[in-house]
This record gives structure tokens, C-alpha cells and sequence, in this order.
């Protein structure tokens, strides 16, 4: 283990894949198959809520296991905004982060106490305390969920179209991805991978551990929140099941099959799950056995995550 | 008033001892092998599937949930030998990613065997009636469950406290280096208490089935209640398992049914409605929260 560096031909690689992104709806659209904008955006704003995941577990070194509360968190942020009245993304999505990551500065506060698999039990802990006052919140709409309207305005755009709703959330993963490159590069993103290799080294060395790990936490959270802002416009709903304990389990499961700790990591992890799942669907209706067979062979057979391949952590 | 407090605190001791029966299995696989299993909750599912299978084949309450057992037993042989015997050396989240992609497969497989609909499970009949205890009438099955309860409790107790493979237990939970070191066989330890723990899953979710229902994902929601017990009990320790339990089983079940009526007294009747249910699904969390925040290694640590 040690810090997260790119390989040099990542650069290329992202850009690349980004602009056939940018092609992605027309091409699309050319061949008829509209319906797969919806899920390349799906896919997308997964991709964001597994690599919050990854900030903080992948470069914090913290076990959360309570990450779909800020997902679901933003989530019912933006349809509270939309159903008094806030329709503008450009306002909504950051007060959607704001409560997200609010939210996520509390449980941190007091979750950051314990150690070990006490952390990933206390942060289940408040995910289920979250996902239990959002059942029983009836003026949210308890347990049917608070849907939307309709979607909201991105400025002077309207995201009522899928393309348009695709290129937001691109727009969104894009400048993620380009600010946790900075910041893992960054003294922040140097001292915070140090916290995950020797705590007590750096406590000696005089940094404030649990500020940093603190403040970790909480922009993991909050750019969880932008994520599930984003799915809630996708699917017109902030349902309480975003915020259940295998929502999280699955974010994991995303971040650990794509790479813990690699800038990527969580991206290529949201696109090989979602991919799976989509095209065994097909194939056969037993396809979470499938699925959860796949799993097991990349825990026995391939334990680093596929992002491996893109990346180097030097020893 | 009052006998409804007894009732519930009667439902609460039956639903804490299940748990224990759960949360026993868990807290020794988690606390000496230093694995989590997420998966635990899917044996109790698919032990209580097989109890009713083999209840419905033999037309007997008592033989099914014998053959259920010991099928779960069989099973959880055959996990520990193929997979869990490789986790033990991996990181937490290598764990995590196996046994969640564990409770995929037995959900889909359980669904697939049986079908999405919940199996009927019958308590035998001569305990189906309820029985009058101090001006009362309760359930005589829920009074079997205590017994039956109770009696694994105090078995588990005499074999881990009193017993030579109970020391190696214990031993092996403190410190599992030092146990090796010893030349106690902690590989053949471990498969024991992983099969013994496959069986109490089995025989609570035996034993539970004629009281809910047996369904797909019916272990999901305990095990995390199971985690609840083992963190506030301490990981490793069997008494901080049943005290564990029987917290987490009276605090849920009287929250639920006392909450809601004491905060209508104290409260505005729209609150209430909203807050009452709300409060009482999340008290053994808060109760968790709480306990950790005060003692962050659980009531009875076992490692000192």
C-alpha cells in the first residue's frame, strides 16, 4: 500500500472515453435504442456515488459501511427543494450536497471515535437510523417515497430530456473526477493517504488525524449527496430503499471490484456491476446467482479490482 | 395496562433469546476468526427454509426442525471448507465482497427452489393453544420458544465457561497467535464453531418460522439487528452475546409497543403518529450509538 499514482497512459484513456461519451446519445439515438440513455446516465451517477465511496474508503481508509445515507440523503434534499418550490439544479444540487454533507459531518463526528469494525458497525448504525426516519416520515411521504414533479432546470436548460439529464451528470462526474485527481495529488490527498497507512505516525508527526479524516468523510458524503440529487431526477423519486444497508453494501461492492484507492476505482467498479447486471438479465432470470458467483471469483481470483491494471501504488 | 407491559417484556425475552441463538454463531466467528459474515443472516434464512421443507415432507414440526438442523449443519460444513476457510486470512473487505455475494446467491437460489412465495410453516398442535400464566393468556408456543431459549443458552454457557473446547474457545478468541502457539488445532476449531454456529441459525429460524414468515430476505434485517447484539455485547464474548440479546430484544419489542402510547400522552396527537414508530425502530440503534460512544470496545470485551 502506498500513495495512489496514475499511470501515464490514463490520461489519454479518459479522454478518449470521454469523448465517446459525448457521442453517446446521438449514437444512441441513430440506432433507436433511446431507452440505454437512461441507463448510461444511471450508470454515470453510479459511478460518482461509488467513487465518493472511494474518497473515503479507498484513499481515507475508513470502512463505511453507512454511505447509502448520504446518497439517499441528497436524494430526498433535492425532491424537499422541488416540492417547495427550488426547481433550479444550480441551487438545489448544492443545498443537496450542503444536507448531505452536513449529515455525514455529524455521523463522522461521533463514528470516527471507534476503530475498526466498531467504525463499520456505528456508520450502519446511524444508515439504518437514517433509512427508519425516512420510512416513518409521513409528510415525505414515509414509505412510498417523495417523488418529483418533474425534472428541474439547470439554469436556462431544462433536463426534462434524457440526453440532457446524461450530459448533466457527465458534466457533474467530469468535474469529480477531475477535482479528487487534484485533490489526491494534493497535500490534503497526501496526508489523508498517509492517515490510512500509519496513523500514529502522522498523529506523532503533530497533523490533526481526525480533522482530516473528519472533513474526508464529510466530502465523501457530500458528493454522495450530489449523486443521489442526480438519481432522483433520473427516476423522478427519493425512495427510502436508496438509503437501505444493501444500497451501501452495493457501493462497496462497486469500489472493491473496481479498485479501492484507485482514482478509477469506483468508476470502472459502477460500470462493470451495472453492465453485468444489465446484460445477465438477458441471459437468464437466476442472474444474481450469476452475479454473485462473478463476485466470489473476483474476491478469490483477482483481489486488487480491476482499476489495478490502470494505476500504480507505489511500495 | 400492565399486562400488556408483561406480554411484551415475555415477547421481548423470547425475541432476545433468538437472537442470542443468532448472535452466538456470529460473535465467535467474528470475534476468533476475525471474519465478517455477512452470509450469517442467510443461513438463518435458508435453515428456516429447510426446517419447513422438511416439516412439510414429514409432517412433523419436531422432525423437520431436527432435519433442518442438521442439513444447515451440513451446509455450513461445506461453506467453511470451500470458502471461509480462505476469507479468514483476508482483509475486511475482501469478506464483505464474498459473503455479500453469498447472500445473492442463497436469496436467488432459496427463491428459485421454493419460489417467491412465503412458505407456510405450522407450530405442532398441541401447542398451538395459548396458556394462562398469572391472569393472562399467552401463547404456549412462544413459552416453548423461552424454554427451548433458555436451555441452548445454559448449554452454551456450561460448553464455552465449562468445557475444555470451550477454554480452546475462549483462548482463541483472545489471542488466536497465542492458541496456535499452544498446539490447540485452531483450524478444525474453527470448522466446529462455524458449523455449530450454521445450527443455531437453523434452529432459531426453525423455530421462529411459524411465528413470521418464511421468506426471501427474512435475513437481512436480522442479521443487522445480530450485528447490533455482538457490537454491544463486546465481539468474541458469548455472555456479552446474551446480554447483548436480551437488551436489543426487550428494548425493540417494548418500544414498539409502549412508545407510540407513551408519546401520545405526552405529545400532540399528529406528532405522536409521526414520531412514536420512528423513535421506536431506531432506539437499539441509538442504544448502540450510545453504548459505543461510552464504551467503544462493547459492554464485555473479550480481548483485554
Amino acid at each position: 500500500m502506498a500513495f495512489y499514482r496514475p499511470a501515464t497512459y490514463q490520461k489519454p484513456v479518459v479522454l478518449a472515453l470521454l469523448l465517446a461519451l459525448l457521442a453517446l446519445p446521438p449514437a444512441l439515438t441513430a440506432f433507436g435504442q433511446e431507452f440505454y440513455i437512461g441507463f448510461a446516465t444511471r450508470v454515470l451517477i453510479f459511478a460518482l456515488a461509488a467513487s465518493s465511496l472511494n474518497l473515503v474508503l479507498g484513499f481515507g481508509g475508513m470502512f463505511s459501511l453507512g454511505h447509502a445515507a448520504f446518497f439517499g440523503a441528497g436524494a430526498y434534499a433535492a425532491a424537499i427543494c422541488m416540492s417547495s418550490g427550488i426547481a433550479d439544479a444550480l441551487l438545489a444540487f448544492p443545498l443537496a450536497m450542503a444536507a448531505a454533507g452536513l449529515l455525514a459531518l455529524v455521523v463522522g463526528a461521533i463514528s470516527l471515535r471507534t476503530r475498526g469494525v466498531y467504525f463499520i458497525m456505528i456508520t450502519l448504525a446511524f444508515a439504518q437510523m437514517a433509512y427508519y426516519l425516512f420510512v416513518s416520515a409521513r409528510s415525505w411521504g414515509g414509505d412510498d417515497g417523495l417523488p418529483l414533479a418533474s425534472r428541474m432546470m439547470l439554469g436556462g436548460f431544462s433536463l426534462t430530456s434524457d440526453s440532457a439529464l446524461f450530459y448533466a451528470t457527465l458534466g457533474c462526474l467530469a468535474l469529480v473526477m477531475v477535482f479528487f485527481g487534484r485533490l489526491a495529488d494534493a497535500r490534503f490527498g497526501r496526508v489523508i493517504q498517509a492517515i490510512r497507512e500509519n496513523e500514529t505516525r502522522m498523529e506523532a508527526l503533530g497533523y490533526p488525524v481526525f480533522r482530516y479524516r473528519l472533513i474526508c468523510f464529510a466530502l465523501g458524503g457530500a458528493l454522495a449527496g450530489l449523486a443521489g440529487a442526480l438519481l432522483a431526477n433520473l427516476t423522478g423519486l427519493a425512495s427510502p430503499n436508496l438509503l437501505q444497508w444493501t444500497q451501501s453494501g452495493t457501493l462497496l461492492v462497486m469500489v472493491i471490484i473496481g479498485g479501492v484507492g484507485y482514482l478509477y476505482g469506483g468508476v470502472v467498479g459502477a460500470v462493470i456491476l451495472l453492465m453485468l447486471e444489465e446484460s445477465l438479465v438477458g441471459v437468464t432470470e437466476h442472474w444474481h446467482i450469476a452475479l454473485g458467483l462473478l463476485l466470489l471469483g473476483v474476491v478469490l481470483f483477482a483481489p486488487k479490482g480491476v482499476a489495478a491494471l490502470f494505476g500504480k501504488r507505489h511500495d | 395496562m400492565i399486562q400488556l407491559v408483561l406480554e411484551q417484556a415475555l415477547n421481548g425475552l423470547q425475541f432476545g433469546l433468538m437472537l442470542f441463538l443468532l448472535a452466538a454463531g456470529l460473535t465467535l466467528v467474528f470475534g476468533i476468526m476475525d471474519c465478517i459474515n455477512l452470509a450469517h443472516g442467510s443461513l438463518y434464512m435458508v435453515g428456516a427454509y429447510f426446517v419447513a421443507a422438511a416439516a412439510q415432507a414429514a409432517d412433523s414440526f419436531w422432525i423437520g426442525l431436527g432435519a433442518g438442523v442438521a442439513g444447515a449443519a451440513v451446509l455450513g460444513l461445506l461453506l467453511e471448507l470451500s470458502l471461509f476457510r480462505q476469507l479468514y486470512k483476508r482483509d475486511h473487505l475482501s469478506q464483505v465482497l464474498a459473503t455479500f455475494a453469498l447472500i445473492l446467491i442463497a436469496n436467488e437460489a432459496v427463491r428459485w427452489i421454493w419460489g417467491p412465495a412465503a412458505l407456510m410453516l405450522n407450530p405442532p398442535e398441541a401447542l398451538s393453544g395459548p396458556v394462562e400464566i398469572g391472569g393472562f393468556f399467552y401463547p404456549a408456543y412462544r413459552l416453548v420458544i423461552i424454554a427451548f431459549g433458555l436451555a441452548v443458552a445454559g448449554l452454551l454457557y456450561l460448553l464455552v465457561a465449562k468445557s475444555r473446547v470451550g477454554m480452546w474457545v475462549r483462548a482463541g478468541a483472545s489471542n488466536r497467535e497465542m492458541t496456535e502457539a499452544l498446539g490447540i488445532n485452531v483450524q478444525g476449531l474453527f470448522t466446529a464453531v462455524f458449523v455449530f454456529g450454521a445450527a443455531l441459525c437453523a434452529l432459531a429460524g426453525g423455530l421462529l418460522g411459524p411465528l413470521l414468515a418464511v421468506q426471501v430476505g427474512m435475513g437481512e434485517s436480522v442479521l443487522i439487528l445480530a450485528f447490533v447484539v455482538i457490537i454491544i455485547g463486546g465481539i468474541g464474548s458469548i455472555r456479552g452475546a446474551l446480554v447483548g440479546s436480551l437488551i436489543v430484544g426487550t428494548v425493540d419489542t417494548l418500544g414498539r409497543a409502549l412508545l407510540p402510547t407513551l408519546l401520545r400522552a405526552l405529545l400532540p396527537a399528529d406528532a405522536a403518529a409521526t414520531l412514536g414508530p420512528a423513535l421506536a425502530s431506531i432506539l437499539i440503534y441509538l442504544l448502540m450509538a450510545g453504548i459505543l460512544f461510552f464504551k467503544p470496545q462493547g459492554l464485555f470485551p473479550a480481548r483485554a
